[in-house]
């Protein structure tokens, strides 16, 4: 019952947001480029909650997320360059992720400790070394070009993108919330909580972390699949190791174990990033102007915005060591209870 | 019910259990009493297919379960509870024990169980909403114990439930694992209190280094000279 409120909830609240969110953009308040940058930001989100879903409900550190993307949007890139339908390619490049996150777990995952976040680490780098290998399939370091977008004119392939991309986000929060609202996810906590306790109560803790672990790496190919035909061309850099390092740094920074967190937080370091990257440029003249160089903006910030996430990691430490938010969750049901007393 | 042969377990090189025989019957409190690193806890944990042994055999209710999955052990009615409480700190005290119950599908059996536990630890009740990590040690010994209980153990095995508890309390969980028997359920207890364990248990086994050097009646054990020298200070 509780589930099914929050449930219904969310869809309602999904779908004003949705509305409100589509208003502005026909009214012109949202503008292309804004657009845009949401729609990286539910990208990064769906990763980010796929993440929160192994390491922060489950307990199990996984460090390549960024690879799972990169199978996904890939896979999908290629599909659609190959003039496979719409959302067979998309529905594909999600399941062939699953399915590598499936491949991935079941020698990882039989291992305890931090062995995960140690293959996945791995698996993530060969992912990407791979694809710069590929040529062929892949074009190699050059990328993948002139992949088809969601709409057919280009002008209107970002007001396209965010119908499919915000209901994926919906859907994502969906099934990870229902997953860990279950009998199931009560499981994967007591996974997190103790292995031992946990299996002497009879859970089969491999097939539960596997389960987490093919779920997560789905909703993250999910979040590939969708980015290919938004962004239209791929290269191998985008998804490298620091990559699923920003993923790791949304989930701890909203909290690991907090849903609301990883939205929040990831909606957050998508802007903020953004923002350094388009200021980067005046601030590093000024930078430059301030050591007295002449020729000005010979300075590179665009590096500090890792050194910025850097610092907020090491200050999140320091003082609020579970994340901005720790596990806590909004609930409709919790305030409508308050409402009641 | 249980029936273990010739059990010899490995720890890489080591080899922790020589060739270890002994047997729990029906409606027992057995308990295995020793010093520190004789073998107890790996005992246990071989019965719970948590370590794989080399070789031998374990018997339960006239099944082979050695080497089976830790998951099908508690199916089978072998439940643990594991040495240091180990409560999921973060989870709510009823999430844990409904979390025992694992293994089992009937709701209204849990639900009952559930009632069950309350009863005979209405401490638990009282905090059912509260997080297990808040709860005393004695409280969380409880707590494992209750949460073992949901899992509807034929025989259950306890890991030195008398681990880091004051005296009064350590009294407080024997007389409840005495309770517990006397409804029915079959006890494997593993101890370092000699005393307490020899006080509730029928039978007992002595592990020195791998291997059983005394077993008898608890009463026989208490009194002989080797035991008292050895384990009960004289």
């Amino acid at each position: 019952m509780r589930i099914l409120k929050n449930f219904s909830f969310l869809l309602a609240v999904s779908a004003v947001l949705f509305g409100v969110i589509e208003a502005l953009i026909i009214l012109g308040i949202v503008d292309d480029y804004s657009l845009q940058i949401i729609c990286a930001a539910g990208i990064n989100i769906m990763v980010a909650l796929s993440l929160n879903l192994i390491s922060g409900f489950t307990g199990q550190l996984a460090l390549g997320h960024a690879g799972f993307l990169a199978m996904g949007a890939y896979s999908t890139g290629i599909l659609l360059l190959a003039q496979v339908p719409f959302p067979l390619a998309i529905l594909l490049g999600a399941l062939l992720t699953a399915l590598l996150g499936f491949l991935i777990g079941f020698p990882a995952l039989r291992l305890r400790g931090d062995y995960l976040a140690i293959v996945t680490l791995g698996v993530g780098e060969i992912i990407r070394v791979l694809i710069i290998n590929l040529g062929g399939l892949t074009g190699g370091s050059a990328g993948l070009r002139n992949i088809p977008g969601y709409a057919q004119n280009i002008m209107v392939n970002n007001p396209a993108a965010f119908l499919w991309i915000f209901p994926a986000v919906a859907i994502a929060l969906a099934l990870v919330a229902n997953l860990i609202q279950s009998s199931q996810g009560r499981v994967l906590v007591s996974i997190r909580e103790d292995e031992v306790a946990s299996q002497a109560m009879g859970v089969n803790i491999f097939g539960m972390k596997l389960m987490s672990f093919t779920v997560s790496a789905f909703i993250a190919g999910l979040a590939g699949a969708l980015y290919a035909p938004f962004i239209g061309y791929l290269a191998p850099g985008g998804f490298d190791f620091l990559r699923s390092v920003f993923f790791v740094i949304i989930v701890v920074l909203g909290g690991m174990g907090s849903l609301t967190g990883t939205i929040l937080s990831g909606l957050g370091l998508t802007f903020l990033q953004e923002a350094l990257r388009t200021n980067a440029k005046d601030w590093s003249q000024a930078v430059a102007g301030l050591f007295g160089s002449p020729t000005g903006g010979t300075l590179d910030l665009v590096p500090m915005s890792q050194v910025l996430f850097g610092l907020v990691l090491v200050l999140l430490m320091i003082f609020r060591p579970e994340g901005l938010l720790g596990s806590y969750e909004f609930r409709m049901t919790k305030l409508l209870r308050r409402g009641q007393k | 019910m249980l029936e273990v042969k010739d059990l010899n377990v490995y720890y890489g090189a080591i080899h922790a259990l020589k060739g270890v025989n002994f047997e729990v019957k029906q409606g027992e409190i057995v308990s295995l009493i020793g010093a520190n690193g004789a073998g107890k806890t790996t005992t246990l944990h071989s019965l719970s297919s948590l370590l794989k042994p080399k070789s031998g055999s374990i018997r339960f209710l006239d099944r082979d379960i050695t080497g089976l999955q830790p998951e099908k052990i508690v199916k089978a009615g072998l439940v643990q509870v594991p040495e240091g409480r180990r409560v999921f700190a973060n989870l709510t005290v009823r999430d844990n024990l409904i979390l025992g119950a694992f293994t089992r599908t009937d709701a209204a059996g849990i639900a009952a169980d559930l009632e069950k536990v309350y009863a005979r630890f209405p401490r638990l009740k009282e905090r059912s909403r509260q997080v297990s990590g808040t709860l005393s040690g004695g409280e969380q010994q409880m707590l494992a114990i209750g949460r073992a209980l949901m899992a509807r153990p034929q025989l259950l095995l306890l890991d030195e439930p008398s681990m880091g508890l004051a005296p009064l309390l350590v009294r407080e969980i024997f007389s409840i694992i005495a309770e517990i028997n006397r409804d029915g359920t079959t006890i494997l207890l593993v101890e370092q209190n000699a005393h307490m364990a020899l006080g509730i248990s029928h039978r007992a086994y002595v592990l020195e280094t791998g291997k059983f050097v005394l077993s008898g009646p608890s009463k026989e054990l208490a009194a002989s000279p080797e035991v008292r020298k050895a384990y009960l200070g004289g």
